[in-house]
């Protein structure tokens, strides 16, 4: 316990212009976790996580990474260790999946210093880890929504940071894709990577979490591992929607089952 | 595995092949077409004369006409095209939009306002002239980017706000034309029509020199705007100085349209058409900066031949792109409403 986690806050405030949405917030990321941020729309775990990956600058406070200001860090180094998966990437269009996939390479490389079989070497990886090795040549616009995604995975990976935020990684994907996608955030994190995930959906949170934050009003009411967070009390001060928890009878995981108005006794 | 591997090492290589294929094959075409445009005019010369009267310093009538008063003409119209092809791609790349050129969001207005103003109330000199579009196409720039500065710089607003203050300084052109003498006003709208007829050595050479570091800047910032492509929080999320980068490609971009005004006028077209026409030619993702500069490099070249040679009279270039420019545009406007409905 004396050794501190790699990427944590100190009492950091977070605002756009002066419209404060996290304050006094210290948050820690458990070294070599799979970390899911839950909460309520609006309640801060976006803006969060776009202070962790330094898009956000705190008002006060520090986000720290390795023992030093992440501010201080110059930025491709800081890119050598902290990957994002943002919700806005655009992919150029007529851009194949191996072009699109080595632009992750960006902060490994310099003007007169470019390791080219380095780069190849890490974008074929990615592609192998993401299963998109076979669309490799395939141009990006034409692929399917879950596809994609799995391109800016691989994207993020061949960037080859210890730790990598995922922003809404399954948004707008089927449920077969979800449950695809975090399969394969479970595989990266089982190789060793430090995750870090904005998932709105509880149940896929409480499955394939190993530490759980759950926030409300910018700030963190609770965290553990998902047993220990993801009781009916806590659903319910959070999302203010009354529920029963159960054991998931296939992962054995707290799962929520929601009572609308419609079902309350 | 290592079959989808070299798979997709093929492709990796293929598609710079057939980039590095086109820009073979564009710069060839800018050689030969500057040795043909070195033969034609009154005196005309096949270009094996033209070859013998460039090598032999002999002092010939062809020698006097080929390098004195026929190469500072074809040299500037293809380092001037590569200029525009080089501003445009970076401005389109910068806006994310065909339409996001410098000449349409107004630099090319600006400096028509700086050179008029020189034009009409300090005189008529040529450095003062061309000082005045250098400055006036900077300030324009300035005052575009501030107008559209909110939290960081989008394309599309970039766009509105340049159409916005080139219509108010198209304006304000007229107005300064309309109370000035008509012989000022004639200089003025020779000067404004944008024509490669004045420039000869003395007033090439101080583009030269500038584009000697505008070239190599340019191309240095492939990288960055290569990332900025993919949105800004990935290009940030991948270490790159987001604002900063912009700031410079556009300081770059700006530098190159104010320096090809500043000398001939403004010259229409060629930073809109010529990165669209480079990625249709390499078929590579994003805007291509060496094919935008050779196809701009051909284009204007061709443009200021048609206009010597072919059309009778003596037209200036500029009318001519604008002409192709003008009918370019509709197709685009059409197409991009296409899209968005």
């Amino acid at each position: 316990m004396t050794m501190e986690p790699r990427l944590r806050t100190t009492d950091v405030t977070l605002a756009y212009d002066r419209r404060v949405i996290s304050s006094d917030l210290s948050v820690s990321i458990p070294d070599g976790s799979f970390t899911v941020i839950v909460g309520p729309n609006a309640c801060g775990k976006s803006t969060l996580l776009r202070a962790l990956s330094r898009l956000l600058a705190p008002s006060a406070g520090e986000v720290v990474l390795d023992g030093k200001s992440i501010s201080s860090y110059h930025t491709k180094e800081a890119a050598r260790r902290i990957g994002l998966l943002p919700q806005s990437a655009i992919a150029p269009d007529g851009i194949t999946v191996a072009d699109l996939v080595g632009r992750g390479r960006y902060p490994h490389q310099t003007l007169f210093r470019q390791n080219r079989v380095g780069d190849d070497e890490a974008v074929a990886l990615a592609m192998v880890a993401t299963g998109v090795d076979d669309l490799a040549t395939r141009v990006v616009d034409e692929l399917s929504g879950g596809q994609r995604q799995r391109v800016w995975v691989a994207m993020a990976l061949a960037q080859q940071t210890p730790i990598l935020l995922l922003d809404e990684p399954t948004t707008f994907l089927d449920i077969a894709h979800q449950i695809e996608l975090l399969d394969l955030f479970a595989d990266l994190h089982e190789a060793g990577s430090t995750l870090v995930a904005v998932l709105h959906d509880l149940n896929h949170a409480a499955r394939y979490a190993t530490h759980l934050i759950a926030m409300k009003d910018g700030q963190v009411v609770a965290e553990g591992p998902p047993e220990a967070v993801v009781t009916a009390e806590l659903v319910e001060e959070v999302f203010g929607l009354p529920c029963l928890v159960i054991a998931d009878p296939v992962s054995g995981t707290p799962l929520v089952i929601p009572r609308g108005a419609r079902h309350r006794a | 595995m290592t079959a989808t591997m070299r798979g997709a090492r093929g492709e990796v290589i293929r598609r710079p092949r057939r980039a590095l294929a086109v820009t073979i094959a564009l710069a060839v075409t800018a050689l030969v077409l500057a040795f043909v445009a070195l033969g034609l005019g009154d005196y005309p010369l096949d270009p094996l004369e033209v070859v013998r009267a460039a090598f032999a310093s002999d002092g010939s009538f062809a020698t006097t006409i080929v390098l004195d008063w026929r190469l500072p003409r074809v040299l500037v119209a293809l380092l001037f095209g590569a200029a525009l092809g080089l501003s445009g791609a970076l401005f389109q790349s910068l806006t994310r939009n065909p339409l996001g050129s410098p000449d349409i969001i107004g630099f090319s207005t600006g400096s028509y306002t700086g050179a008029l103003l020189v034009i009409t109330v300090l005189g008529t000199g040529y450095v003062s002239t061309a000082l005045g579009a250098l400055i006036g196409g900077m300030l324009t720039a300035l005052l575009v980017y501030l107008l559209a500065y909110r939290q960081g710089m989008q394309g599309f607003r970039l766009i509105i706000v340049g159409i916005a203050v080139t219509a108010m300084l198209q304006s304000f052109n007229i107005w300064l034309l309309l109370r000035s003498s008509t012989e000022v006003a004639m200089t003025a709208s020779i000067w404004g029509a944008g024509s490669l007829s004045l420039v000869g050595w003395p007033q090439a050479w101080p583009s030269l020199i500038a584009f000697a570091i505008l070239f190599p800047a340019a191309l240095l910032l492939t990288r960055p705007l290569r990332q900025l492509e993919l949105g800004d929080e990935a290009a940030r999320a991948h270490g790159l100085r987001v604002e900063g980068s912009r700031l410079v490609i556009l300081i770059v971009g700006v530098a190159l349209i104010a320096v090809v005004t500043a000398t001939a006028g403004p010259i229409a077209f060629v930073a809109l058409a010529a990165p669209q026409v480079a990625k249709r030619l390499t078929a590579s993702a994003g805007l291509p900066l060496v094919p935008a500069a050779l196809v701009g490099a051909v284009l204007l070249l061709v443009a200021d031949q048609l206009a010597q040679h072919v059309l009778p009279g003596s037209v200036p270039v500029g009318v001519v792109t604008i002409v192709v420019g003008g009918a370019y545009l509709i197709w685009l406007l059409v197409r991009e409403a296409k899209g968005r409905l």
